[in-house]
């Protein structure tokens, strides 16, 4: 993409540290800068898309414009659990465990 | 300064189908932790959700019980935050294209006034698992089974004024979802479960004052306790001058007071996006004619139509077509017993009064309809007195079997033969002659008074089975 | 037998002259001998093989085997593999061994194929040179300095090398394709909706779709058939009709009507490869085909849109690698929020990061409209750009990338000159349409691919023209020095 738009977002520290916090992605401090630099890079690219005209342009979410079909409501699970917890992490009683969660 | 009550309700209502909204698991309450989890109830790599057919089922049911406009062509999107009984990190739910669009809901308040209460919306989507905070070495157990329970979300506009308007609309609200058999509305195993959106405003003013949502009460009395105790806080915040802060609190019954939510303290950003792994729902005509067709009588209807057909009072047949099976029970035992007034006065009076005692649900009522049905007709046909009937009926509760055999058990039958009144009459007469001598004495006004003593007397010794209309006809022939 | 197609295999198992087991026994010795140097396998499932191989061969004695029956193929390690780990790349995964099969593994386990393998792949399927792997990055065969094109970079190495006849690949924005290309072998990317996705790891749910990767499109035609079909536990499956692939392979050329969008053809395309693409439309054109210039005129939108699309949903699928149910936690978290961003933190590789990142950006309170809402209707602009051209022609023929392989390290250090490596290949899955990769030529002995490009479920189609186009050349016979030569 050759043609910088003059209005590419720029993401600094601060903004990369807010998006890096919703995806749950701890950064290390030393790598925020270079994080920030590279993501600036790839919207840059990204923004060239503002200059589409697409006014009235339906938003596509699936290619083919289906429709989701139904599942009739039937028990097909049986218990699995020791399957599902044999690769878990930590688990006990037959519960997940996590640090303790704070409502 | 007087304040205004603004109050918007969400309602978490769990659907009552056999399997979950986007997987195959069972969604049946109380099984071990994670034995109702699937592949995709876990969130496991690659798996995938498929729409349960029911569940629009019963939210389309919802909305045409409540004369919504019906979403015919619906999406589901992500809703996207972090949390142990979220497994994807996301919940699949409806944003901007919901199942059921704008309704109204009519509600009836205490002194009779009704209310309409808008209806904004409501959206299907996921339940999610629950976290025990059981402490396990300072961890929490992540209990699965329950993710992915579909949930009708229920969310009204800020029409509510009170806490007795929120527990009538919540009431009625109930009523109406077991109606229509689309969940099994037990509060106490979070099948209902209520989001309190509350602000005060001064009176008089058409702005929205800022808002606490109060998170996840899930009973009448605690909606009732948590809103008076919000209104009281935010009263107070602002006549001192203060303002309240926007923030999810959550309702404390055993201190009976809101606090605010730890977790949720910093503001989410969902990020919805429409779900990429399931496609638009597109209802036809048919699709929604045909559950239509299905709707049973809804308890508005069923209301006018006890006071049109049965002659009841607009109370009695509100509170015995608040509920559908009490409303079944009364209608099966008004139509064997053949007399609608009587077996209404004996539903609402002895049978409720006894299920409050006991606090029992009418589906747990040990007299069935058929034995009440048949005890009201030994009264009818003068086999025993309302009064015996009352303890005929006590026996019936402590399961002693049908009418017809505790009066043969426990010889409760009216006596009704003349010759044997005759006889007790007659010894009565005999036993008491100054109180004969006084009665002859009388005039006719006192005569009237006097006669009770009479009658008391002839229901002692019959042990209270004599039929009192023949006592008293017997005494006003002997006494003169 | 390790030079020899899926088809040639087929015919020898069942006239005898070699068993599956001597076959998979001999596969598994050539992947013990090069694979070292190629990183093309994740995990070798030498045991199982020889089990499912001992299976087959007494159906084949049986006589009741399929077309497919003790043929050994390889999976890409995105498909879930019951008791088999599946990495997906990364090290948040490097300890998952799923209790349940990926449906396109178990229809192929069906048809009883054998499996040899996990193929090494870009961390989640992001990256087009292979380089994203937590496992190291896979040589092309041709030249082992050369990347093999990613992500499916090990299914197609592997391939090229002669360790194994066929494999699985996923391809979200080029997957299967490109690195089909590197390594001068033929995979098709079917229909968005024609190959079940239920058990392959995902990437982005609406781009991603599963599809073979061979040595010829016969071979392709031959897994397609068992890979093709409606699966109720995928909402986004069709349930359109299988046809038989095979059927129609030898349909002559003549009337075909071949697209060229100019904008494949214009700057950023290397020459020698342009010309390598020339030569195989004179083929075509030779056989009867007409080939007919068109044009892409929203082309320019297709890789900020893909790079807004993919990113975005990626973010949110990813989001449950939380190491709290399965694959990677980190050590004594100190609380919740710990829990999550280190293990996401230790887990993750960098790209895979980034990509979550933009996704996370572009979804995000105020940006919404702009990113993923815009990004929504360029899509459709550009699926109908397609749309409107094959209402004048049958298939549409292009490059599948600007140039041959790159050197390893060349690119990785500027991931937006990397992204511009799948400028041919995005828009194809932004609209749903089948496209193949088809081997074209040799530019300084490093292979181009022929990118054929097919109306929404006329992958029956493109398999023939590749199919007649193979008949005609040996392109797709030309194998690396380290496939060596007969065995």
């Amino acid at each position: 993409m050759s043609d910088k738009p003059s209005t590419a977002p720029s993401v600094d520290r601060e903004e990369i540290e807010k998006i890096a916090e919703l995806a749950r992605i701890r950064i290390a401090a030393d790598q925020t800068a270079e994080v920030a630099s590279r993501i600036t890079r790839i919207l840059a690219m990204v923004d060239t898309l503002q200059a589409a005209d697409t006014a009235g342009i339906e938003p596509m979410a699936n290619p083919l414009d289906a429709t989701q079909a139904l599942r009739p409501d039937v028990v097909t699970e049986g218990n699995r659990r020791e399957d599902f917890q044999a690769i878990a992490p930590a688990v006990e009683n037959g519960l997940y465990l996590v640090p303790k969660v704070i409502e | 300064m007087h304040f205004e009550t603004v109050i918007g309700l969400e309602v978490h209502l769990q659907l009552a189908t056999q399997s979950k909204i986007f997987s195959g698991s069972a969604t049946a309450f109380g099984a071990e932790p994670n034995t109702q989890a699937s592949a995709v109830d876990l969130a496991m790599p690659g798996m995938l959700p498929v729409l349960n057919e029911q569940a629009v089922r019963f939210a389309v049911m919802f909305g045409l019980g409540i004369g919504a406009e019906i979403g015919r062509r619906s999406v589901f999107d992500r809703k996207n935050y972090f949390y142990p009984d979220l497994p994807k990190g996301y919940q699949i739910s409806q944003f901007s294209d919901p199942v059921v669009g704008r309704g109204t809901f009519e509600i009836q308040l205490e002194d009779g006034s009704t209310r309409e209460i808008g209806i904004t919306r409501a959206h299907l989507e996921e339940d999610a698992g629950k976290s025990l905070h059981e402490d396990f070495h300072g961890c929490s157990g992540i209990d699965l089974n329950r993710a992915g329970t579909p949930l009708l979300e229920i969310v009204t506009d800020p029409d509510i004024r009170s806490a007795e308007e929120a527990v009538a609309y919540l009431k009625a609200l109930h009523s109406l979802v077991t109606y229509l058999g689309i969940s099994d509305g037990n509060m106490a195993e979070g099948s209902m479960r209520c989001d309190i959106n509350i602000s005060l405003r001064p009176v008089g003013s058409d702005t929205l004052g800022t808002r606490a949502e109060i998170k996840n009460v899930n009973s009448f009395r605690f909606v009732e306790k948590a809103i008076q105790h919000e209104i009281e806080r935010q009263s107070d915040i602002l006549e001192d001058g203060g303002k309240v802060v926007q923030e999810t609190r959550l309702y404390d019954a055993d201190r009976n007071e809101t606090r605010p939510m730890r977790s949720k303290e910093v503001a989410n950003d969902y990020r919805y996006f429409p779900e990429p792994d399931l496609l638009p729902v597109e209802l036809d005509d048919a699709f929604i004619e045909e559950l239509r067709e299905l709707l049973p009588e809804l308890p508005r209807e069923k209301r006018a139509r006890f006071v049109s057909d049965y002659g009841l009072g607009d109370y009695d047949a509100g509170v015995l077509a608040a509920s559908r099976p009490l409303a079944d029970y009364f209608e099966a035992v008004a139509s064997e017993a053949g007399d609608a007034k009587i077996a209404a006065n004996w539903v609402q009076v002895e049978l409720l009064g006894r299920l409050n005692r006991d606090e029992k649900d009418i589906t747990d009522c040990p007299v069935p309809a058929p034995h009440l049905a048949q005890l009201i007709q030994r009264i009818l046909d003068n086999s025993i007195s309302g009064k015996i009937a009352k303890q005929v009926f006590e026996s019936m509760w402590n399961g002693e079997g049908d009418a017809d055999s505790v009066i043969a058990a426990k010889g409760l039958k009216q006596v009704s033969d003349s010759g044997e009144l005759e006889a007790m009459v007659a010894s009565v007469i005999d036993g008491n002659p100054e109180q004969v001598e006084q009665y002859r004495a009388a005039d006719e006004g006192k005569r009237k008074k006097l006669v009770g003593f009479f009658v008391g007397q002839v229901m002692k010794v019959s042990k209270g089975q004599a039929n009192p209309q023949m006592v008293n006809q017997l005494l006003a022939d002997k006494l003169g | 037998m390790h030079d020899q197609t899926v088809a040639q295999l087929s015919r020898g198992l069942r006239e005898k002259r070699f068993s599956s087991v001597e076959l998979t026994r001999h596969l598994l010795d050539r992947i013990g001998q090069l694979d070292s140097q190629l990183n093309s396998f994740i995990t070798v499932t030498g045991e199982q093989a020889l089990a499912a191989a001992d299976h087959a061969d007494r159906i084949l004695a049986a006589g009741g085997a399929g077309p497919l029956t003790g043929i050994p193929i390889a999976h890409k390690d995105i498909f879930c593999t019951d008791g088999v780990r599946t990495s997906c790349g990364s090290r948040m995964l490097d300890n998952f061994v799923p209790p349940y099969d990926a449906t396109v593994v178990r229809q192929l386990a069906d048809a009883g194929t054998v499996c040899l393998g996990k193929t090494n792949m870009d961390e989640f399927a992001m990256g087009s040179s292979n380089e994203n792997s937590y496992y190291g990055p896979v040589k092309n065969p041709w030249h082992t300095g050369l990347v093999p094109g990613g992500s499916s970079g090990g299914s197609a190495a592997a391939v090229a090398a002669g360790l194994v006849p066929a494999a699985t690949g996923t391809d979200t924005g080029g997957s299967i394709r490109q690195p089909a290309a590197f390594c001068g072998i033929t995979g098709l990317k079917p229909t968005y909706g024609r190959v079940s996705r239920l058990g392959i790891v995902a990437y982005a749910s609406s781009l991603d779709q599963g599809g073979p990767m061979a040595r010829s499109a016969e071979d392709c035609a031959l897994l397609l058939n068992a890979m093709a079909g409606h699966d109720p536990a995928d909402s986004t499956s069709t349930r359109r009709e299988v046809p038989d692939y095979c059927a129609e392979l030898e349909r002559p050329l003549e009337g075909l009507r071949i697209g060229l969008p100019k904008e494949y053809f214009g700057e950023g395309l290397d020459a020698a490869t342009g010309e390598c693409i020339q030569a195989a439309l004179r083929e075509l054109e030779s056989q009867g085909a007409t080939l007919v210039e068109v044009e892409l005129p929203n082309s320019h939108l297709t890789i900020p849109t893909y790079y807004i699309i993919a990113p975005a949903e990626a973010s949110t699928n990813l989001s449950r690698f939380d190491g709290v149910r399965y694959g990677h936690r980190c050590d004594s978290p100190e609380n919740l929020h710990d829990l999550y961003t280190r293990t996401r933190e230790e887990g993750f590789g960098d790209e895979v990061k980034r990509r979550i990142l933009v996704g996370t950006y572009a979804l995000s309170a105020g940006y919404y409209d702009a990113y993923y809402r815009k990004a929504q209707q360029a899509r459709r602009l550009i699926r109908d750009d397609f749309l409107a051209c094959f209402e004048s022609v049958d298939v549409i023929a292009g490059p599948t990338a600007p140039g041959p392989a790159f050197g390893i390290g060349e690119k990785i250090s500027d991931p937006v000159a990397m992204y511009l490596e799948d400028v041919y290949t995005l828009a194809v899955n932004l609209a749903g349409l089948p496209g193949m990769s088809v081997p074209a030529g040799l530019v300084d002995g490093k292979p181009v691919g022929l990118q054929l490009i097919g109306r929404h479920f006329d992958e029956g189609r493109l398999l023939n023209v590749a199919h007649r186009f193979q008949q005609a050349t040996d392109w797709h016979t030309r194998t690396p020095d380290i496939a060596g030569g007969a065995a």
